[in-house]
């Protein structure tokens, strides 16, 4: 079990639990504001793009070479950008806080 | 004027009409939304569907465009197991399946399609013979494969829904043929190049693909689906499944008397024929500004920028529908990804990456980038999104050299 926290876009600060699947999952499921996820989780939209906080980034890990890639399509990615979908949720997690991009 | 007594109806709730019902909440419609639809199921992304969920075991709930709380929380009404049967478009209501009537001030159609059944003999008694275009399908497929000892699958049809079909179902040790009407598989969406990678790519991993194969009989033999080809060529299946393209459910539509031509033509609002009805996603005949012409896709982009425009249209904003399209495919590990549209192209480069598997086909007409089909290579395909944009010409000589890496300021000339 983690507990994630998201930072909308309206400062709306909101925090779920997840146990397993993506986070980009999670946010969809709990409805956070700017999380799309419109590919359904393979890599291919750029829609559940979030900056990872910097003290939690050795936690979630940085991004992978195909989602550095496609966060290219967002010009605010920065070093702590993370394609959501590609953040699997575990206990490591816990506690975590990515503001949404967008 | 937005009032709360006004009523939204959405026909349709898959990516095109899910989208478009949140999208109207966003843009401050504050009036009742209901979304109508066929299946039973609560709204689910399609895409996987013939790839990861095919293979897996799970259900459909992983797979939702939303959870039903959302929904709620939005006050969006789902009328699933629903069918509309008319538009009346003068009396602004909409008759469903069971003789009631509802009314409308704002009609968003995104009907989208239904699978494309050929006129084959015999095909009506064929055993274990499905489409795949819904969740259903899947599970049928899938029980029906459980309960075959050889797991012998015929896919008629080498689109990109038969080859994911074809990788999903070898995953799960199937033996899988492909029949396909014309000379080469993915004959009518891209380049000869790009159709010979995937016919190599499915052949190395176990597929049969025979093309030109006109299928014309499929008789019963020993508990077996004898599928008989015109050239008298037969094969064997357990499994039957049919991938042989779509017809679009264009049957409100015509009920209502809209403008219909390869879809329901709509403008740059999405709007068709009549003020007070839309139409978005597959169903719909628009134009495109940046390729200059009138198109159909389908596509997730598709359903889900034409539902933000629609809904920004429907709620009194003037947006314009102006987006460069763009595709996806999974199949084995390898990752299609499509930006563009290449038809009518006068030039096809392509750009292999050193020592990698890697490689991207860059399609031009007069000098313009058209499209890019990026393999494995998420960078040519972002990177190809930028530049179609731009309308400059490309320093061909850099795209064509592994050496140089794939920029923008490398590949734009001046």
């Amino acid at each position: 079990m983690a507990k994630i926290t998201f930072i909308t876009g309206d400062n709306e600060t909101i925090t779920v639990e997840g146990t397993s699947g993506s986070v980009m999952e999670l946010a969809v499921r709990h409805g956070i504001k700017g999380i799309d996820g419109d590919c359904g989780g393979v890599c291919s939209c750029a829609t559940c793009h979030v900056h990872v906080l910097p003290q939690f980034l050795e936690i979630t890990g940085e991004a992978s070479e195909i989602e550095k890639d496609m966060l290219e399509l967002d010009d605010n990615a920065d070093g702590y950008s993370r394609l959501g979908c590609q953040i699997q949720i575990s206990d490591a997690l816990d506690g975590v806080v990515l503001r949404v991009a967008k | 004027m937005l009032t709360k007594e006004q009523v939204c109806l959405v026909i349709g709730a898959s990516h095109a009409g899910v989208n478009v019902g949140f999208a109207l909440r966003k843009e401050g419609w504050s009036g009742r939304i209901v979304l109508f639809d066929a299946d039973p199921n609560l709204p689910y992304h399609r895409p996987p569907l013939s790839k990861t969920f095919l293979s897996s075991e799970s259900g459909i709930a992983q797979f939702l465009l939303k959870p039903a709380e959302s929904y709620k929380k939005e006050q969006i009404e789902l009328r699933l197991n629903t069918r509309v049967s008319r538009i009346n478009k003068e009396e602004q209501n909409i008759l469903l399946d069971d003789g009631s009537i509802i009314s409308y001030d704002k009609l968003v159609i995104a009907t989208g399609a239904r699978p494309f059944i050929p006129p084959i003999e015999g095909l009506k008694n064929a055993q274990n013979a499905f489409p795949l275009r819904t969740a259903q399908d899947v599970f049928n497929i899938r029980i029906s494969l459980q309960n075959s000892p050889n797991k012998k699958v015929v896919i008629i049809g080498g689109g990109y829904i038969g080859l994911e079909i074809a990788a999903s179902l070898k995953k799960l040790g199937s033996q899988v043929t492909i029949l396909e009407r014309e000379e080469r598989i993915l004959a009518r969406v891209t380049a000869p190049e790009m159709s010979a990678f995937f016919d190599d790519l499915h052949r190395r991993h176990g597929i049969q693909i025979h093309t030109q194969k006109h299928v014309t009989l499929i008789i019963q033999s020993n508990g077996l689906n004898v599928v008989q080809c015109g050239d008298g060529s037969q094969f064997e299946a357990e499994v039957l499944i049919i991938g042989a393209g779509i017809r679009l459910n264009t049957e409100p539509a015509e009920s209502a008397g809209l403008n219909i031509e390869n879809g329901i033509r709509v403008d740059e609002v999405a709007r068709t024929s009549d003020k007070n009805i839309f139409a978005i996603g597959d169903i719909t005949y628009h134009f495109n500004p940046h390729y200059g012409r009138y198109i159909r896709l389908e596509s997730v982009q598709n359903a889900v920028d034409q539902a933000k425009v629609a809904a920004a249209g429907i709620c009194g904003k003037q947006p314009v529908y102006d987006a460069i399209p763009w595709f996806w495919s999974d199949q084995y590990d390898v990752k299609l990804q499509i930006v563009g549209l290449s038809d009518g192209y006068d030039q096809l480069l392509i750009r292999n990456e050193e020592d990698t598997d890697k490689f991207s086909v860059w399609y031009f007409k007069d000098n313009q980038l058209l499209a890019v089909d990026a393999v494995n290579n998420a960078k040519a395909y972002v990177l190809g999104t930028k530049l179609i944009k731009e309308k400059r010409p490309l320093n061909l000589e850099n795209l064509l050299d592994s050496s140089v890496p794939l920029k923008m300021e490398t590949l734009l000339l001046g």
